[in-house]
C-alpha cells in the first residue's frame, strides 16, 4: 500500500486567517485527510520540527506556508521547507505579496519600535527599555530573534512553485489547488493557482459597470449609502476588481463594499498598484488641469488604496532612502 | 560612499507627434544638451503605463521624464489628459514613497519647441543632480545584506503570477 | 604584576566567576502549541532542581500601530481585522465603534442590533473553537495525555465522531451568518461608522432563526460535555482548584448599564480581588486607567492599573495586575442577561465557592457560560422585528479628530483609539488588545505553575505540558498581543546542566 502524499502547513509572519481558511473547509477536512498525511499544522496539531528536518529532501509534496518573512527564524523555516519539499506553495496575500503586513515598508523599523515602546499613549516607560535580542535578568539569558527592516515576500527568499492568493485564500480555490496537486495537474511553474479573469467578470454588479468611466468625484464608503445592486465604479466608490484577480466571486462586493485588491494582480499585469492608479485616474472627467486635484484628492491614500496588501511585491517595494542598519546584540 | 564620475541617468518617454518631433528639431538645429536622457519613442504620451515609470525607477533610473503634445493638441484627442491626470496622482504615491517631485516630471512640448527640450533637458538633469543618486537597485542590495543568504536572482525577478525563469533548482 | 593589569584580572575574574554561578538548569518550552502565535517559555531551575523563576516571552512584532499612519480611519476595521485571522470580527467591531466615535455618530438600532447579532454569533463560534480545538483537548482527552491525542482528532476520539461532526457543522453554519452580513467571515466588511453596509433580507430570515434555535441547544450541549467530563472528574476539579493555578488579581470587562456582562458594549468594571468594585469608565477614558510596562525579554508589554503604578509580576495588596477574559467577565458582572446563562452562572460560582473565583483554569467552564450567554442573545435579536430593517446607515458628517472604542474581544477587553486629521486620515494610533491585559498574569501563571508542578529535576513531558495548560487556559492570542511585525519562534524544550552541556531535548509539538 503505497504511503499517502505528504502535506504540510506551515505559517511565518501571518495573522493566522490563513490557517484559519483550511479549518473552514468544515466537513471536507474529512475528506483531504483521508487522502493525505499532514506531516505539520501547527494551529491544530502537534509536530516535530526535528522530525521534519529529519525527513528526506523533497520528500513532503507539497508544503503550503503562509505569512511574510520578517525573521531570521522565518527565513531559516523557508528554506528548510524549500529543500523538503517537492512543491512549495505561496499560501495567501502575505506570502505571495506581502500583505497588509508590509504597509510597514513604509515606515523605518526605528519608528515602530519607539512608537510602541516609548510614545505610545499608554506607555509608561522612563528608562526606556527595549526588548533586545538578548537580555539578561536575574542573572539569566534571554534571546528573542531579531527581525528585519524589510517586510519580505516568500519568492523574495526562496524559490516558490505555485501561489495561492487571496486574504484569506477562499476554501475553493485551496480545494482545487489540492486536488490539482494530488491529480499531478498543475500549470506551469510559477503560476498562481486561480482563474485568470479580473474580478470584474465574476462580479454579479458586472451588467451595471459603465462602458465609459468617467469620474466626478470619488466617494470615500462611510459619506455614501451604497446600491448593493449597482457597480461600485458607476456610484464613484473606489473598488480595486478591476485590476484584481477573480478567484473569491466578489465577496465582498457581496457584503456591500469594494473590493481591496487582496487576490492581487492577473498574470497579465506586474504592478497591481500602478495599474489600477492608471485605470481610476485616467478616466476621471477633469478637462482642465486645475480641476484634477479636487478629484483626486478623493482618493487621500494613494499607497494604502492602491498597495493595500501588494507593497511588498510591488516594483519600489519599499520607501527609498530608509535605513537597513543589522541588528547589533547587546553585549 | 558617493561616486564622484556620478552622472544623473534620466529615462525619457516622448511621444511620436510632439516632442519626439521637437527633439527631432533640436538634434537638426544642433542645439547642444545634457546627454543624460535616454529616449523612448510611444506614439501618445497617454501610452505612458505608470509601470513603465516605475520600472525604471526600480532599474535604476534617477529620473523619469514625460512629454507630451500640449492639452487640446493631442493626435489621438483624450490622450494626453489621462497622462496628466495619472501623473497626478502618480506624483503623489511617490512622494509617499520618499521619492522626490523633481525626479518624475511631465512636460507638453510642442513639434516646434525644439529649444524647450534643450532647457527642459539641461533643468532636469540639474535638479536631478543636485537630489544625488536614487540608485534602487543599490539600495535593494543594501537591504538584502541583513538576511543570511542575499535572495536567488531567480527570486527577485520573479513576480506573481509570471512564470519563474528555468534557473537550477535551489538547494 | 602591576597594579593596573591586576585591577582588569580581577574584574575579568570576578566577572566570570558571576557567570558561571550565574549558570543554572534551564528548561526551554519552545513552541507552546495550540494556541494563536507563537511564543516561548524559559524556565530556570535552581541547584536542588526546583523552579527558581520562569518567563514567558513572546517572539512576535508587528507595527500595525505605525503603519496605520497615513490610512482613512474608515479603512481601519478592515486593516485592524488582519491582526488576528482567528478573532478579525473582534478588532473590527473595535474599530468601528472607534469609528462611531470618531466622528461622533449613533448607529441606527437596526445597524446596531446587526452588530450585536454578528457580534454574538463570532463569541460563540470562537469560543467553541478554542473549547473543541484549541485548550479543550487538555481537559477532554487529558494533561497527560501523549501528545498525538491532545488535538482535535483526540477529541473526536473521546466524544466520537457525531458529536465531531456536530461541532464543525455548528461553527460553518455560525460563520456563514457572518459572512452573509460580512461578505466574508476572515476578514468581513460590514463596519461603518453610524452603521453597517448590508441588511438582512426577510426571505432570507427563517435558516437563520434556524441556526439560533440550533446554537443554543449547541451551547447547553457543550455545557453538558464539560460537566460529564471535567467537572465529574476529581482529578480534574483538583487540578482546577489547585494554587498552582491560581492568582488574585484584579479582574476587567464590559457591562451594560445594570453591571450586566455585555460583549458588544457598555462601560468598561474593575473589580478588585476580594470582588469590590475598583473603577468604571467609559472608553473615552482608558488612559486614566490603562498603563503598558515594557520588560527587555518580550516583545508584548504587560498591562497593570496605572493609578496603581506598576509593581512587578505579584500578587496581593499591592499588585496592580489585571485579568481580562471569560473569568475574569464573570467575576466583574453582576449576573448574566439571559435566563439560561444566568443559571449556569450561578451554578458556576455556588460549586467554586463564590466570587471572585481565582482559579485560572476555570476560563474554561466560564468560557462555556458565555456560550450560552452569546447564544440565547443570538436568539433575542434574530427574532426581533427590527432586525430586517433597512435603515442602516447615518451618513457622518463631524469633523473627525479622535475615537475610542471598546469591545470584549473571546480573549478579553480590546481597545481601539484613532486619531486623525480633518480629512479623517490617521495621525495616531493606539491598540490595547485582549491577550496584552492578561500578559501579566499569564507570565506569573506560567511561572507559578512552573514552580508547583516541577520538583528535584523531574521534568517530564506531562509536567511542561501541564504548565502550557497555565497560560492556554486564557486562550491567549499573541498575534493580537503583539500586534506589530509578524514572527514565528518553533518551541522546543532543552535542558542544559551547569556546565551548559545538553541532557535532554523534549520537542514540544507546534
Amino acid at each position: 500500500m503505497p504511503d499517502k502524499p505528504k502535506i504540510g502547513f506551515y505559517w511565518c509572519a501571518s495573522c493566522g486567517g490563513c490557517e484559519e481558511a483550511v479549518v473552514d473547509f468544515a466537513e471536507d477536512i474529512l475528506g483531504v485527510v483521508e487522502a493525505v498525511d499532514i506531516v505539520f499544522w501547527p494551529v491544530a496539531m502537534d509536530f516535530k520540527k526535528k522530525q521534519v528536518e529529519a525527513l528526506p529532501d523533497k520528500s513532503i509534496v507539497a508544503t503550503l506556508l503562509n505569512g511574510a518573512i520578517r525573521t531570521s527564524e522565518q527565513e531559516e523555516m523557508a528554506r528548510m521547507l524549500r529543500r523538503k519539499s517537492q512543491y512549495l506553495i505561496a499560501y495567501g496575500a502575505c506570502a505571495q505579496l506581502g500583505g497588509i503586513p508590509s504597509l510597514a515598508n513604509q515606515f523605518p523599523r526605528e519608528q515602530l519600535l519607539r512608537y510602541v515602546y516609548e510614545e505610545a499613549p499608554t506607555v509608561v516607560n522612563e528608562a526606556k527599555t527595549r526588548p533586545q535580542t538578548s537580555s539578561r535578568n536575574n542573572g539569566h539569558t534571554m534571546t528573542l530573534p531579531e527581525f528585519r527592516n524589510v517586510v519580505r515576500t516568500l519568492d523574495q527568499v526562496v524559490e516558490v512553485d505555485f501561489y495561492i492568493p487571496g486574504c484569506p485564500p477562499t476554501p475553493k480555490i485551496t480545494k482545487a489547488a489540492i486536488v490539482a496537486l494530488l491529480e499531478g495537474k498543475l500549470p506551469p511553474k510559477g503560476s498562481v493557482l486561480a482563474p485568470d479573469v479580473a474580478l470584474c467578470e465574476q462580479c454579479p454588479r458586472k451588467a451595471s459597470k459603465p462602458a465609459d468611466l468617467s469620474f466626478t468625484q470619488f466617494k470615500r464608503p462611510h459619506q455614501v449609502v451604497i446600491d448593493p445592486n449597482l457597480c461600485m465604479l458607476a456610484q464613484g466608490v473606489v473598488c480595486i476588481g478591476p485590476a484584481t484577480r477573480g478567484g473569491c466571486e466578489a465577496a465582498c462586493p457581496a457584503g456591500n463594499m469594494p473590493c481591496t485588491g487582496c487576490f492581487g494582480p492577473t498574470s497579465r499585469v506586474q504592478d497591481q498598484g500602478a495599474k489600477i492608479l492608471s485605470s481610476l485616474c485616467a478616466n476621471i472627467a477633469a478637462k482642465e488641469e486645475k480641476e484634477i486635484p479636487g478629484i483626486l484628492a478623493g482618493i487621500p491614500d494613494p499607497v494604502g488604496a492602491f498597495y493595500r496588501y501588494g507593497l511588498g511585491k510591488s516594483m519600489l517595494r519599499r520607501k527609498a532612502g530608509l535605513p537597513s542598519e543589522t541588528v547589533k546584540e547587546t553585549p | 560612499m558617493s561616486d564622484p564620475n556620478w552622472q544623473p541617468r534620466i529615462v525619457a518617454f516622448f511621444c511620436n507627434w510632439c516632442t519626439y518631433t521637437a527633439a527631432d528639431l533640436a538634434g537638426v538645429s544642433r542645439l547642444k544638451y545634457a546627454p543624460n536622457v535616454r529616449v523612448i519613442r510611444l506614439m501618445c504620451s497617454g501610452r505612458v503605463d505608470p509601470q513603465f515609470i516605475l520600472d525604471a525607477l526600480a532599474k535604476g533610473a534617477d529620473g523619469v521624464l514625460i512629454g507630451g503634445c500640449h492639452l487640446g493638441d493631442c493626435h489621438y484627442v483624450e490622450g494626453n489628459y489621462k497622462t496628466v491626470r495619472r501623473f497626478q496622482m502618480l506624483q503623489r504615491l511617490l512622494r509617499d514613497m520618499g521619492i522626490e517631485d523633481q525626479r518624475v516630471r511631465l512636460e507638453w512640448i510642442s513639434a516646434s519647441e525644439g529649444e524647450r527640450v534643450k532647457t527642459v533637458i539641461n533643468d532636469m538633469v540639474e535638479q536631478v543632480r543636485a537630489l544625488g543618486p536614487l540608485n534602487l537597485p543599490q539600495q535593494r542590495k543594501d537591504w538584502d545584506r541583513e538576511m543570511a543568504h542575499p535572495a536567488e536572482p531567480a527570486g527577485e525577478g520573479q513576480l506573481a503570477g509570471q512564470r519563474a525563469e528555468p534557473e537550477a533548482a535551489h538547494a | 604584576m602591576n597594579p593596573e593589569a591586576t585591577k582588569v584580572w580581577n574584574q575579568a575574574s570576578s566577572g566570570a566567576v558571576a557567570a558561571a554561578q550565574a549558570e543554572r538548569r534551564r528548561v526551554t518550552i519552545d513552541p507552546i502549541t495550540r494556541l494563536e502565535g507563537h511564543g516561548k517559555i524559559d524556565i530556570f531551575l535552581d541547584d536542588q532542581g526546583d523552579v527558581e523563576c520562569a518567563y514567558l516571552q513572546v517572539p512576535e512584532l508587528r507595527g500595525f500601530e505605525v503603519f496605520s499612519i497615513g490610512r482613512p480611519a474608515e479603512e481601519m476595521p478592515q486593516i485592524t481585522s488582519r491582526i488576528c485571522g482567528v478573532c478579525p470580527t473582534a478588532h473590527h467591531m473595535a474599530a468601528t465603534k472607534a469609528l462611531d466615535d470618531l466622528y461622533q455618530v449613533e448607529p441606527p438600532p437596526a445597524a446596531r442590533k446587526i452588530r450585536e447579532l454578528v457580534y454574538n454569533t463570532f463569541m460563540l463560534e470562537d469560543h467553541a473553537l478554542h473549547v473543541y480545538i484549541l485548550g479543550g483537548p487538555d481537559f477532554i482527552v487529558g494533561p497527560q495525555a501523549p501528545p498525538e491525542q491532545r488535538n482535535v482528532v483526540g477529541v473526536v476520539q473521546k466524544v466520537g465522531v457525531e458529536v465531531g461532526k456536530k461541532v464543525i457543522s455548528m461553527r460553518r453554519r455560525l460563520r456563514e451568518l457572518i459572512a452573509y452580513f460580512g461578505g466574508k467571515v476572515i476578514h468581513p466588511v460590514l463596519g461603518l461608522p453610524g452603521g453597517v453596509s448590508k441588511g438582512l433580507k426577510p426571505e432570507d430570515l427563517p435558516p437563520f432563526k434556524a441556526l439560533a434555535k440550533d446554537g443554543l441547544d449547541f451551547a447547553l450541549f457543550t455545557l453538558q460535555v464539560f460537566k460529564d467530563i471535567v467537572l465529574k472528574n476529581p482529578d480534574y476539579v483538583k487540578l482546577i482548584t489547585s494554587d498552582a493555578y491560581t492568582h488574585r488579581t484584579y479582574y476587567m470587562g464590559l457591562v451594560d448599564e445594570r453591571n450586566r456582562s455585555n460583549f458588544y458594549d457598555g462601560l468598561v468594571r474593575v473589580v478588585d480581588a476580594t470582588g469590590k468594585e475598583y473603577a468604571k469608565f467609559p472608553a473615552r477614558q482608558y488612559r486614566d486607567f490603562v498603563a503598558e510596562h515594557v520588560e527587555p525579554w518580550s516583545y508584548v508589554k504587560f498591562c497593570y492599573l496605572k493609578p496603581l503604578g506598576w509593581h512587578g509580576f505579584e500578587e496581593g495588596p499591592q499588585s496592580s495586575v489585571y485579568a481580562v477574559a471569560p473569568l475574569a467577565r464573570l467575576n466583574v458582572t453582576d449576573g448574566m442577561a439571559t435566563p439560561q446563562a444566568q443559571k449556569a452562572y450561578e451554578e458556576f460560582f455556588n460549586t467554586l465557592g463564590g466570587k471572585p473565583v481565582h482559579h485560572t483554569l476555570a476560563n474554561h467552564w466560564a468560557r462555556v457560560v458565555e456560550m450560552i450567554y452569546a447564544a440565547e442573545r443570538i436568539v433575542e435579536l434574530i427574532n426581533d422585528p427590527e432586525i430586517t430593517s433597512t435603515n442602516l446607515r447615518v451618513i457622518p458628517s463631524a469633523k473627525p479628530s479622535v475615537g475610542i472604542g471598546v469591545v470584549e474581544a473571546p480573549r478579553g477587553t480590546l481597545y481601539h483609539h484613532f486619531e486623525t486629521d480633518a480629512e479623517g486620515l490617521i495621525t495616531k494610533a493606539n491598540l490595547i488588545v485582549a491577550t496584552q491585559n492578561n500578559a501579566a498574569r499569564i507570565a506569573m501563571s506560567v511561572e507559578k505553575a512552573a514552580k508547583g508542578l516541577i520538583k528535584k529535576g523531574n521534568v517530564s513531558e506531562g509536567l511542561l505540558n501541564m504548565v502550557e495548560m497555565a497560560f492556554r487556559a486564557y486562550d491567549p492570542c499573541f498575534g493580537c498581543a503583539t500586534h506589530a511585525l509578524p514572527g514565528h519562534l518553533p518551541l522546543s524544550v532543552s535542558i542544559y546542566n551547569r556546565q551548559r552541556k545538553l541532557l535532554r531535548q523534549l520537542l514540544q509539538p507546534a
